[in-house]
C-alpha cells in the first residue's frame, strides 16, 4: 500500500524548487504524492488533505510566515476532527521555532539540508509510529 | 447539501476500497451507517479523457463551473498514471480545478492508476459508486487516454468525453483506435490554435463513418470559450441514459468473458494434448496457423468440459 | 598564441604518454571527469588546440566595442567601480528608509529594494490573502505614500534606484514617478530600474497575476513608455538568477533569459517602435554561482551572444542597443543553514567571478541568507566583501583579466553554441511565449533541478559543512533579522489613513479609466500614474483588470 503524501506550498511564496524535486524524489521511492500547486489558503491545504486522504501533509514553507500558517493547518484539522493525518514541515524554519511548531502538534520539521534518503526515511518511520492506522480503521468503518 | 463531514468520510471510504481493506458493499454500508445518502436521482457519471496535454483538467474545472451555476454537487475523481518502474505518482491535476477549493459541493480525489491497463485504477469504479452514494449530483472521471482505447471508462461512466487538441501529430490517429465506439461527444480543445478547424473536420468523417451520433466541438477551456455549448451536448446526452446502461453491461459482460477465456486458454496451454501440438510446430511439421487452431481446438473442448 | 598545432598535437601526446600516464599510474586521479557545476565535463587540460575556432578579433575584440566580449565600457572598473547595490526590504516604508541611509553611509553607490510578498503578488495590505506576510520577506508598499517615505531624503536624480517587481512593476513605476514629480525631480534625470520580467516568473520566480499574453503587453507599456519620457531608465531587468536558483544550468540561465530579451523587443517592435529607440536600456540580471570558472564564461558568453542577436536577429545600428549590461547577485542557493559563516567565502568568491566577469552591478548577500532576510550585520559584511575586491584585489585596474585563458574561452563559447541551439529549438516550437505556455522551459527547468539534486544525493557535488566537512556541534548561532510583527498593524493604519483621506469618487473614475485604457491598445502608463497620483492602492489597480486580463494557473512539472 503506496504511502500517500500531500506537498503542500501555502501563502504566496513561489519557491517550489524544493517541493517539486521532493514530490519527484518521493515518487520515485514509491510514493503517491499529491500537489497542492501554489499560493495555497491552509484551508484549501486541509480540504485537499481531507479529500486526499493523505497519510502525511509536507508544508513546505519558505516566507518565514510558518509561525502563522502552521497553527491555523493545526487548528483546521481539528476542527474537522482529523487527528490521524500527520503533518510535516520544511524550508526555512528557524531552530528556535521549531519546537514552538512541535507543540501544536507539527510532528517534525525538516531543513532545507536533510538528504533525499533521510526525508524518505523519515516519512516511511513516521508513518508506521504515528500515522494512520488504516486497515483498523477502515474495517472499524465497515461493521 | 454537502458538509465537511461527508468529504472526511466518502475519502476514507474510497481509501480502504482503494487498498484493498474494504470490499464495494461494506464501503457503501458504512456511508449510509455515516448517515449520507444518494440524493435520490442517480448521478450523472462522466468521462473526460484524452491524450496527455489536452487541457482535461482545465476543461473539467470549467465543467465544475457549469454544474455548480445549476446548484449540482460534483465530485471529480482524477486518475493519474503511477511510474511503472517505482509504481510511485505524482498527481498534479487538482492545481488546475483548484478555485473550487473551498466549495464543500465540489469534492476532489486524485487517485494513481496503480498499472491497470487502460488507465484507469482498479478501485476508480467503486470510488464512483461511492460518490454518489454520498449524495453528489455529478461524478466527472478524468483520465489519461494513452493513444489505446479506454475501455475501463466504459464500464464506470455513463457518459464519455474525448478531447483532444489541434495539431498534435497523431492526434486524430491516437483517436482513431476505437474510441468512435465509447466517445458520447468529441471536444477539440485549444481552438484557438491553427489546425482546429481540420481537427474537428476529421473528427467529423471519423464519427460519419460509425453511424454514431457523436457531436464534435470545439473549446477554449483556458477563457471558457465553447463551454456551455458542451454543458448543453452533455445534459442532452444525459437523457440517454439507459443506451448508455445497456452499453456499459454488454461492454462489462464481454471484458469478463474475454477475460476468463484468456485464463482459460492459458491453463489449456498447459495440458499435453497442447505441448504436442507446440513440439509439432517446432518441428516445422505443422504451420502455425494450424498450430492455433488445433490450440483452440482444444481450448473450446475444454470448455465444454466445463 | 604562436605554437604551431601540429607540433603541439605532438608534444601533448608526448606528455600524455611520458608524463602523465606514468604519474596516474602511481597516483591516480581522484576522479575521472571533473564537472562543472552545472553537469559540464572539464578538460584535465586546456591548450591552444582547444580555442582553435575562437577568433580574438571577431570574437573577444575589445571593451566597449562589439561583439562586447570583455565589457561593455570601453574602461570598465578603471573609470569606477561596478555599483555596489545591496537589496534592502522590510517592514514599513519607514523601516526600509533607514536601512537604505545605513547601506549609504556604509558606502553603497546605488539603492535595490525588496517588497513583501503582497506587494510582489499585487495584494494589498489589508487584502485576507495577504495575512502573515505584510512586511516580511519585504517592504509593504500600497500607495505613492508608502513610497514618499520609502525614498524620503534620497536624491532620486544622483543616485539609482532599482525596484525588485514584477507583475505589479507597472504599478510601482507609476508611484515611482508621481514621488519624483511630488518631490520635483526630473523623470529624464531618473536612473534605475524595475525587474519587470515577466516570462520568468511563468518559468520559476512564479509571480503571477495575469497569463502570459496580457502581462507581456503591460511589459511593452513600460517599455515604450520608457523609451519616450525615461532616458536614462530602464524599464525591464531581464533575469536569469531565478531561473538558475530553481536549478538551471547555466546555459540555461543565459539562454531562457536571452529568449526574453527576443520575446521582448519582438513585442515591443511589433508596436512599430525602432528597435534603436529602446534596446539601449534593456538590462539584464544574473546570478553568480560557485563554480568560478563557469561563471565568468558565462557573463561573458552572455554579452557576445545578446550582441550578435541584436545585430543579426533584429538589425540593431546602435552600438548601445546590442551591449549587454548586467546587475548580478551572488547565489541564495550556494548558501548553507549550517555553518553560516562559511557563506562569507562563497559569497566573496562569486562576488569575485561576477567582477572578472565584468557586471555592472552587484549584490552580495549576506551569511545569513539561507536563514532569513539580512541582518545589518551581514549586509555591512558583504558590502565590505565588495569594497575588498575594489580596493585591494587588483582586478580593477585591467579589463576583462581572464580573457585569453584557454579554458574560459573554451567555456565561453561552448556557453554561446549551448544558447544558439536552444534558440534554434525555441524558434522549431513556435517562439517563447508558446514555449512558455507549452512549459518547454518549467520541464527543461524540473529536470535540470532534479539532475542536480540527484547528483549532490550520489556525492558527485557537495556543500561542505553539511554533504562534507560536517561535525554534529550544535550551528552557531548568528544574530538574525528581527522580524517586527507590530510592522503590519501599523502597515494597515497607514493604508487606513491614506484610504480616509483620498477622494474615493477620484479613485474610482482614475480605476474606471485604466479600465478602458486596458480594453484598447493604448499605453495603461499615463492613467496608471494617474490612478495611483489619486491614491488608488497597488492592489485596487490589480483587481480591477483581473476580469479583463484574466487570471493565471499554472500547470506544475515536475
Amino acid at each position: 500500500m503506496p504511502i500517500k503524501v500531500l506537498v503542500a506550498k501555502p501563502g504566496l511564496d513561489g519557491h517550489d524548487r524544493g517541493a517539486k524535486v521532493l514530490a519527484r524524489s518521493l515518487r520515485d521511492a514509491g510514493m503517491e504524492v499529491v500537489y497542492t500547486g501554489l499560493h495555497q489558503t491552509p484551508e484549501m491545504i486541509v480540504n485537499a488533505a481531507i479529500q486526499e486522504d493523505v497519510d502525511v501533509v509536507g508544508v513546505s514553507i519558505l516566507s518565514g510566515a510558518h509561525m502563522t500558517v502552521f497553527p491555523k493547518i493545526m487548528e483546521l484539522l481539528k476542527e474537522r476532527e482529523v487527528d490521524d493525518i500527520v503533518v510535516l514541515g520544511g524550508g526555512v524554519i528557524q531552530e528556535d521555532d521549531i519546537p514552538k511548531l512541535k507543540a501544536i502538534g507539527v510532528r517534525e520539521v525538516f531543513n532545507g539540508e536533510a538528504s533525499t534518503q533521510e526525508l524518505i526515511d523519515g516519512i516511511e518511520r513516521i508513518v508506521r509510529e504515528y500515522g494512520r492506522d488504516r486497515a483498523r480503521r477502515e474495517a472499524a468503518a465497515s461493521r | 447539501m454537502i458538509t465537511h463531514r461527508v468529504h472526511r468520510d466518502l475519502a476514507r471510504a474510497i481509501s480502504g476500497v482503494e487498498n484493498g481493506i474494504v470490499e464495494l458493499p461494506a464501503a457503501l454500508a458504512a456511508l449510509a451507517a455515516q448517515g449520507h445518502r444518494a440524493n435520490g436521482k442517480r448521478g450523472a457519471i462522466l468521462g473526460i479523457t484524452g491524450p496527455p496535454g489536452a487541457g482535461k483538467s482545465t476543461l473539467v474545472d470549467r465543467l465544475i463551473e457549469g454544474f455548480r451555476a445549476e446548484g449540482e454537487s460534483v465530485a471529480v475523481i482524477a486518475v493519474d498514471p503511477s511510474s511503472p518502474f517505482t509504481q510511485g505518482a505524482v498527481l498534479g491535476d487538482r492545481v488546475r480545478m483548484q478555485r473550487h477549493a473551498g466549495d464543500p459541493e465540489v469534492y476532489i480525489r486524485s487517485m494513481a492508476s496503480r498499472n491497470a491497463g487502460g488507465g484507469l485504477a482498479p478501485a476508480t469504479r467503486d470510488a464512483v459508486r461511492l460518490a454518489e452514494a454520498a449524495g453528489f449530483d455529478v461524478i466527472i472521471v478524468e483520465t489519461v487516454g494513452v493513444g489505446q482505447v479506454e475501455l475501463e471508462i466504459v464500464a464506470v461512466a455513463d457518459l464519455i468525453v474525448v478531447v483532444t487538441v489541434p495539431a498534435l501529430g497523431d492526434g486524430v490517429q491516437a483517436i482513431k483506435a476505437g474510441l468512435t465506439e465509447i466517445a458520447d461527444i468529441f471536444v477539440v480543445n485549444m481552438a484557438d490554435r491553427p489546425g482546429a478547424n481540420r481537427t474537428a473536420i476529421d473528427l467529423k468523417h471519423m464519427v460519419r463513418e460509425s453511424h454514431r451520433e457523436i457531436p464534435v466541438l470545439q473549446t477554449i477551456a483556458q477563457d471558457g470559450t465553447g463551454v456551455s455549448e458542451l454543458l448543453t451536448a452533455i445534459v442532452a446526452k444525459r437523457g440517454d441514459e439507459d443506451s448508455n446502461a445497456v452499453r456499459a453491461v454488454r461492454f462489462e459482460v464481454v471484458r469478463r468473458v474475454r477475460d476468463r477465456a484468456v485464463a482459460q486458454a492459458l491453463a489449456a496451454l498447459q495440458s499435453p494434448d497442447a505441448a504436442a501440438v507446440l513440439e509439432r510446430l517446432r518441428g516445422h511439421e505443422i504451420t502455425r496457423n494450424d498450430a492455433i487452431d488445433a490450440v483452440l481446438r482444444i481450448l473450446v473442448g475444454a470448455v465444454h468440459a466445463h | 598564441m604562436q605554437t604551431s598545432e601540429k607540433t603541439l598535437a605532438d608534444e601533448l601526446r608526448e606528455w600524455e604518454h611520458g608524463t602523465l600516464q606514468p604519474f596516474t599510474a602511481r597516483r591516480p586521479e581522484s576522479r575521472e571527469v571533473f564537472r562543472t557545476l552545472s553537469g559540464t565535463a572539464l578538460e584535465r587540460l586546456y591548450t591552444p588546440g582547444h580555442v582553435t575556432d575562437v577568433d580574438y578579433v571577431r570574437d573577444l575584440g575589445f571593451p566597449g566595442q562589439f561583439p562586447y566580449t570583455r565589457g561593455p565600457y570601453p574602461t570598465m572598473y578603471r573609470a569606477q567601480p561596478w555599483t555596489m547595490r545591496q537589496i534592502a526590504g522590510f517592514g514599513t516604508a519607514d523601516d526600509t528608509n533607514a536601512r537604505f541611509r545605513y547601506l549609504i553611509s556604509q558606502g553603497q553607490t546605488g539603492i535595490s529594494t525588496d517588497f513583501d510578498m503582497p506587494t510582489l503578488m499585487g495584494y494589498d495590505s489589508d487584502d485576507p490573502r495577504s495575512e502573515g506576510e505584510v512586511g516580511r520577506e519585504g517592504v509593504a508598499i500600497d500607495t505613492v505614500d508608502d513610497m514618499l517615505d520609502l525614498y524620503a531624503g534620497i536624491d532620486l536624480e544622483q543616485i539609482s534606484v532599482s525596484m525588485t517587481i514584477n507583475p505589479s512593476a507597472w504599478i510601482l513605476l507609476a508611484m515611482y514617478l508621481v514621488t519624483a514629480e511630488e518631490r520635483g525631480f526630473d523623470w529624464k534625470k531618473l536612473s534605475g530600474t524595475i525587474q519587470n520580467d515577466i516570462i520568468k516568473e511563468y518559468v520559476s520566480q512564479k509571480e503571477w497575476v495575469y497569463p502570459p499574453r496580457p502581462a507581456m503587453r503591460i511589459v511593452r507599456d513600460t517599455i515604450t513608455f520608457s523609451a519616450q519620457h525615461l532616458p536614462r531608465y530602464n524599464p525591464v531587468n531581464v533575469s536569469g538568477y531565478h531561473t538558475r536558483e530553481a536549478g538551471s544550468t547555466a546555459i540555461q540561465e543565459v539562454a531562457f533569459t536571452l529568449a526574453a530579451g527576443i520575446a521582448y523587443v519582438e513585442e515591443v517592435v511589433r508596436a512599430g517602435i525602432d528597435v534603436d529607440d529602446f534596446a539601449p536600456r534593456l538590462s539584464f540580471f544574473f546570478v553568480s554561482q560557485i563554480d568560478f570558472l563557469e561563471e565568468v564564461a558565462k557573463f561573458r558568453a552572455a554579452r557576445r551572444v545578446w550582441a550578435r542577436v541584436m545585430k543579426e536577429r533584429f538589425g540593431a545600428q546602435k552600438p548601445e542597443s546590442m551591449r549587454l549590461r548586467f546587475h548580478c547577485q551572488t547565489a541564495g542557493a550556494s548558501c548553507t543553514a549550517r555553518e553560516p559563516l562559511n557563506n562569507i567565502a562563497r559569497t566573496a568568491i562569486e562576488a569575485l567571478a561576477a567582477v572578472c566577469g565584468g557586471a555592472q552591478s552587484l549584490h552580495t548577500n549576506g551569511y545569513d541568507e539561507a536563514l532569513s532576510i539580512p541582518s545589518e550585520p551581514a549586509m555591512k559584511i558583504a558590502l565590505r566583501t565588495q569594497q575588498i575586491i575594489a580596493e585591494e584585489v587588483g582586478v580593477r585596474g585591467t579589463i576583462d583579466p581572464l580573457a585569453g585563458s584557454y579554458a574560459i574561452e573554451r567555456l565561453t563559447a561552448d556557453i554561446e553554441q549551448g544558447c544558439f541551439d536552444y534558440f534554434a529549438e525555441i524558434d522549431k516550437r513556435g517562439g517563447v511565449v508558446k514555449c512558455l505556455e507549452d512549459n518547454y522551459f518549467q520541464m527543461e527547468l524540473a529536470d535540470a533541478a532534479y539532475d542536480f539534486h540527484r547528483r549532490k544525493d550520489r556525492g558527485e557535488l557537495h556543500f561542505v559543512g553539511v554533504t562534507k566537512y560536517r561535525d554534529d556541534s550544535p550551528n552557531p548561532a548568528v544574530e538574525l533579522h528581527h522580524v517586527d510583527e507590530a510592522a503590519a498593524k501599523r502597515q494597515l493604519d497607514r493604508l487606513a489613513k491614506t484610504k480616509a483621506k483620498r477622494d474615493q469618487a477620484a479613485v474610482q473614475r482614475a480605476l474606471d479609466e485604466v479600465v478602458r485604457v486596458a480594453k484598447t491598445d493604448q499605453n495603461l502608463m499615463p492613467a496608471t500614474i494617474a490612478a495611483v497620483k489619486a491614491r488608488a492602492t497597488g492592489g485596487e489597480i490589480i483587481n480591477a483588470l483581473r476580469p479583463v486580463l484574466g487570471t493565471y494557473v499554472e500547470t506544475p512539472v515536475f
